[in-house]
């Protein structure tokens, strides 16, 4: 019997992320194209691959505070600003009028993942005593707080309706928005960036995937689902449930640095309860508590004004241009976009992730049903 | 004699009035199998509930191996050695029965956030560590098959049994087993009832059983505790217990007349209270 294919005869490999040959095999493929279509994409498609990249770092991370802990988070929004403007305040331009002191990507990312975390750790106590709705009432608070702040302290934000510059995306002395060559193929910024958040996001999927299958996501389930039996079982609610919120800030943080620094501007105005519902909307989409249904859905949600753009070339009635039609590329968007929220939840609620489950499984049986 | 593990004194618990225990005395030894029996709403899960730093009584001491746990919360609780089971299931239903029972593990765990998510060293020799005793825990109650199904899809049985591997997965020493077999049919009433006697032979672990199986507690139990509203009535050897006339007339009222209690006829006058829906 031993030696037989697929048959796991060590802890250590049944419980490792890809357990089997064939998932590493198609993983690494995966890997491998996708990373493969830097030197392919266009860079319209490159840079919305970016940024989807990069949403789906903050979609992981709202997804381990509300997927995993149970914990509605509708601050994401306010976490993901104050990650992009620590960004622009350490990597922005030194010497302007606006706050900026020109370091290196190496400190202003990790920083902007940290100083949003040490205010997710701020913000996390309300949570100890507040649940559901109500926690998702007071994490609303929060976005409003964020927004005022941001509106008003113009030495850092510019203020509304101005904006300013954010952070050069240069690491160690190899400016990203330059464009730069390699094996041969020259690469425009939006292809860099494209691979460069790609990287980021292997390594943080990567380390929230870990999380959630060890001692402190296995808690973080625990508390959504049973929150008294948790207790019982010896673990400690409020710690974990600053655990939650403090991660999910890194990663909103590490976020908002990246999708703005791509973009190259940021509003004050855009760290709205919009945005928020955004980042819901990715995760119930891609699926909760799913590292690879938070990445699909940030991708889905980030390509969808494409797709109806594709669309709208098709159909006769969708204008292009935001005065004409009967109903223009915008309208469209936003009618989707909450039609797509309301069909998963009632269709799907396993998200994305769970159509691709299901699909997998249709193919493991075929040709049969069962 | 053997060594005192718990000592409850004149605990007293009541909600806006209402009272749920009141003045109960009891004591369970280490190893010892101790039953808590009466009729719904005598406030039996009330105690366990106390005793698990979920409640908090207003008056009386509970002491557990030496330390007052009254006023402890539950997870500090968990970290002095009792474990529990539920009456209505409380499992994490949307995990596998392996990571419910590791969950039950969750204080064997050492490691920190930043050392799950690197997964390396100490966390992932934890991991592997922890996963062999939950297999140990699976194998004992009969389950590998089921030990990567989700808990909310299995048949309440078998949820019953997961939820036991759980408290059992924390190394307790002492159990609380709030109705383990409720609901459930004879063979599978036999299979709980062996877990539970293994449990006290082989591990030597001390248990508080509440159960409206009356036929179970008089076999299983080496003592039994009698409560009706809130008050303790009798307390001592099954075939004692179930002579009193007190027990008696609590159970089916003051028209019964019979020495001998059978416990067809309890469960007649159990399914009555529980037609009204009490619980």
């Amino acid at each position: 019997m031993r030696g037989r294919p697929g048959l796991v005869t060590a802890y250590r490999r049944d419980m490792s992320i890809l357990p089997t040959t064939t998932q590493r095999v198609w993983f690494f493929s995966f890997c491998i194209v996708v990373a493969g279509l830097t030197f392919f994409l266009s860079d319209d498609l490159a840079s919305r691959g970016a940024s989807a990249a990069a949403a789906a770092i903050g979609a992981i991370g709202l997804n381990l505070v509300t997927g995993w802990a149970g914990q509605i988070s509708l601050g994401h929004a306010f976490f993901l600003g104050v990650g992009a403007y620590t960004a622009a305040a350490l990597g922005g331009e030194s010497g302007g009028p606006l706050i900026g002191l020109g370091l290196e990507m190496w400190i202003w990312l990790p920083a902007a993942g940290l100083v949003a975390a040490l205010t997710g750790l701020l913000v996390a106590p309300i949570a100890f005593r507040l649940r559901g709705l109500y926690l998702a009432f007071v994490t609303l608070g929060l976005v409003f707080i964020g927004e005022h702040i941001f509106r008003e302290w113009d030495s850092l934000t510019g203020g509304i309706g101005v904006g300013r510059a954010t952070a050069k995306p240069v690491l160690f002395g190899y400016d990203l928005s330059k464009e730069g060559s390699f094996a041969g193929f020259t690469l425009s910024p939006e292809q860099q960036y494209y691979l460069f958040a790609l990287i980021v996001l292997l390594v943080m999927a990567l380390f929230a995937k870990n999380l959630v299958r060890s001692r402190t996501g296995r808690a973080f389930s625990a508390i959504r689902d049973r929150d008294i039996a948790a207790e019982i079982m010896g673990i400690h609610l409020s710690r974990s449930k600053l655990i939650a919120f403090t991660v999910s800030s890194f990663y909103a943080g590490v976020a908002g640095a990246l999708i703005y620094t791509f973009i190259g501007f940021v509003e004050p105005r855009t760290f709205s309860l919009t945005l928020s519902i955004v980042y819901i909307a990715m995760i119930l989409i891609g699926g909760a508590a799913s590292i690879m249904g938070s990445i699909m859905g940030a991708v889905f949600i980030t390509f969808l004004p494409r797709i109806v753009d594709l669309v709208a070339g098709v159909v006769p009635f969708i204008e292009e241009s935001p005065s004409g039609g009967f109903l223009t590329v915008v309208q469209v968007e936003q009618i989707l976009f909450g039609l797509l929220i309301v069909v998963f939840l009632i269709v799907e609620p396993l998200g994305l992730h769970g159509v691709w489950i299901r699909i997998r499984n249709y193919w493991k049986a075929w040709p049969f049903s069962y | 004699m053997t060594e005192r593990l718990l000592d409850v004194e004149d605990l007293h618990l009541s909600f806006a009035g209402v009272i749920a225990i009141d003045g109960v005395d009891f004591h369970v030894d280490e190893g010892e199998l101790f039953a808590i029996i009466g009729p719904n709403g005598a406030g039996k899960t009330s105690i366990f509930n106390c005793l698990n730093g979920v409640y908090r009584p207003q008056r009386g001491s509970i002491t557990f191996g030496g330390k007052n746990v009254v006023r402890m919360k539950p997870n500090k609780v968990a970290q002095l050695g009792i474990a529990r089971t539920f009456q209505n299931i409380e499992l994490f239903e949307n995990l596998t029965v392996l990571d419910n029972i590791l969950l039950g593990r969750h204080l064997h765990f050492t490691y920190g956030p930043l050392a799950a998510g690197i997964y390396a060293g100490r966390a992932r020799k934890q991991e592997i560590a922890n996963r062999a005793k939950a297999e140990d825990i699976i194998d004992f109650l009969e389950i590998p098959a089921y030990r990567k199904s989700l808990v909310g899809m299995l048949p309440y049985g078998i949820q019953k049994r997961v939820e036991l591997g759980r408290a059992l997965a924390m190394e307790p020493r002492l159990l609380l087993l709030d109705e383990p077999v409720a609901g459930m049919n004879v063979e599978e009433t036999e299979d709980i009832a062996r877990f539970i006697l293994d449990i006290k032979d082989e591990l030597g672990v001390a248990m508080i059983l509440v159960e409206h199986d009356m036929g179970l507690v008089m076999d299983i139990a080496d003592r039994v505790m009698v409560l009706d509203f809130g008050r303790k009535i009798a307390d001592g050897a099954p075939d004692v217990v179930q002579r009193d006339p007190e027990v008696i007339r609590a159970y089916l009222g003051e028209e019964f007349h019979s020495t001998e209690l059978h416990s067809a006829e309890i469960e007649a006058a159990e399914a009555a209270i529980r037609g009204k829906g009490s619980s």
